[in-house]
């Protein structure tokens, strides 16, 4: 089994919040929208830090 | 846009503009890298200002301010309001902002200093040689480029990856970072003159709800709660749905934004090797309401003014560029910051009943005979457990 953070754009406020929690710099902005630019250890943290619930860690077979 | 510069600026909100201003007018060549397509928008702001913070920056202009704010008031969990006025709310009562414009503002009078200014432009790296900062790799419009400088200002707002990426750690602690929802509502009953703060577990955990007008019934609607009370169905944005159902069922909402603040203490360090960190970037916010719009213009203000001496001096190494650390720390907004850091702390452990108590000691006296003896002495009749923490608030201050 493998989680992986799945980003939902269409919730995605792009402000950025979820950016400056990230322990790993693995996201980024980019104009108007968040990719996941680096090595994601699916903690969470940015999961918790979205104010409008755009980003979730999910478990996949 | 040339690819070299004396100074270098990542990020044009009003830490950038400043940096940029400042380093211009002292006769620099300086360029300001923004990564989105336009200055100023989205707002990620409550817009609030202090009047007298902000007449220290630019003279107050209507073309960008929304409202002119006379008081501010602390609404308690249990409804009990505590009014400020002009003169005992000090610097929180001032103007509401009209952003979009005020930032464009900001940059335009960069621009005038000699300034170039390129948009839809992101930093992707610092160019590093010999371990100090000599620029940045930048994408412009798609296209990479290098833009060298013998100063590099980052002002890249909450995300701050530039100063990351050269050395400094920014991440902020999901307990520091208050995750923050807003919309601008319109057609709501409000009262146009002041700026409301709503407190209380159920309305704002570990956080406030605001109110700040835009103009007789428009207002920025806004939250923000610490990212560890942000969970699924209690968000920010839920909080502030919530609030909005009960108090404005009628408004209309014509912007809807989210936003970061962080109120963790600044960076240990905002400088390195031919670099220097302003703004939202350094985390100077402050601890207590959130706002940065004056501490950015100040930090942006000090690093132009820094960085043209070094540049000057010939000498942009780490320890001569240590001068703005130094300063700022030592300034008011330093101090400022520093205290109500260790005030917020505190009122992160007080409870609703506690803040009841608090705010219906305070509105109980009246203000032309308020002083702090009469404060503890409603307190001592109310709560005298309260007392001794404000006292070990106290010597912790001292
Ligand atoms: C919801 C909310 C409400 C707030 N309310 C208030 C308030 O009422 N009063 C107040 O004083 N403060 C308030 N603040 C805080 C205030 O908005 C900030 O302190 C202020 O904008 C900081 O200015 P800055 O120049 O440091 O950063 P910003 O204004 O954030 O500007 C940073 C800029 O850098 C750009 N950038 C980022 N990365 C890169 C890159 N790699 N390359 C190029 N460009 C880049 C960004 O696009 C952005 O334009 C609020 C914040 C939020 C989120």
């Amino acid at each position: 089994m493998s989680t992986m953070l799945r980003i939902n754009r269409d919730k995605c406020g792009y402000c950025g919040t979820c950016v400056a929690v990230c322990p790993e710099d693995a996201l980024e902005l980019i104009d108007a929208y968040l990719s996941l630019e680096r090595e994601c250890i699916a903690c969470g943290i940015c999961a918790r830090a979205c104010p409008l619930g755009a980003l979730e860690v999910v478990h996949e077979e | 846009m040339k690819n070299k510069y004396d100074v270098l600026v990542i990020g044009g909100g009003p830490a950038g503009a400043l940096a940029a201003k400042t380093a211009a007018q002292a006769g620099n060549s300086v360029c300001i890298v923004e990564k989105r397509p336009a200055i100023g928008t989205p707002v990620r702001c409550a817009e609030g200002i202090g009047k007298e913070l902000l007449k220290e920056y630019i003279r107050p202009d209507p073309r960008w301010i929304s409202a002119d704010i006379e008081s501010a008031r602390i609404i308690a969990p249990n409804g009990t309001a505590i009014s400020l006025d002009q003169a005992r709310a000090g610097n929180e009562v001032g103007y509401v902002l009209d952003r979009k414009i005020f930032d464009r503002e900001l940059v335009w009078q960069a621009a005038e200093a000699g300034a170039d200014v390129i948009v839809k432009t992101r930093a992707t790296a610092p160019i590093i040689e010999n371990g100090a900062v000599r620029g940045a790799k930048v994408l412009s419009a798609g296209v990479p480029a290098d833009i060298r400088a013998e100063v590099v200002i980052t002002a890249d707002g909450t995300e701050a990856q530039f100063a990351r990426w050269a050395g400094l750690d920014t991440t902020v602690p999901l307990r520091e970072m208050m995750s923050c929802a807003q919309y601008v509502m319109t057609d709501i009953d409000i009262n146009a003159g002041s700026t409301d703060f709503y407190l209380g577990n159920s309305i704002a955990p570990e956080g406030y709800l605001w109110v700040f007008p835009k103009g007789d019934r428009t207002a920025n609607v806004g939250i923000g709660i610490t990212g560890r009370k942000s969970h699924d169905g209690s968000r920010a944005k839920d909080y502030l749905d919530r609030f909005v159902a009960k108090n404005f069922p009628n408004g209309k909402a014509i912007e809807a934004i989210a936003g970061g603040v962080p109120v963790c203490r600044p960076l240990p360090c905002t400088v390195g090797d031919g670099l220097l960190v302003a703004g939202d970037a350094a985390r100077v916010v402050d601890p207590i309401t959130g706002g940065g719009i004056g501490n950015a213009m100040y930090t942006g203000r000090l690093a132009g003014e820094v960085a043209s001496k070094c540049i000057e001096a010939g000498n942009c190494s780490k320890e001569a560029l240590m001068a703005y650390d130094t300063e700022w720390r030592a300034s008011r907004m330093g101090m400022i910051i520093e205290r109500n850091y260790k005030v917020k702390e505190y009122f992160l452990t007080l409870d609703d009943k506690k803040l009841n108590t608090l705010a219906d000691s305070i509105a109980s006296i009246s203000f032309s005979e308020f002083s702090v003896s009469a404060l503890i002495r409603e307190l001592i009749k109310r709560n005298p457990k309260l007392l001794f923490e404000l006292k070990a608030l106290k010597d912790t201050l001292a």
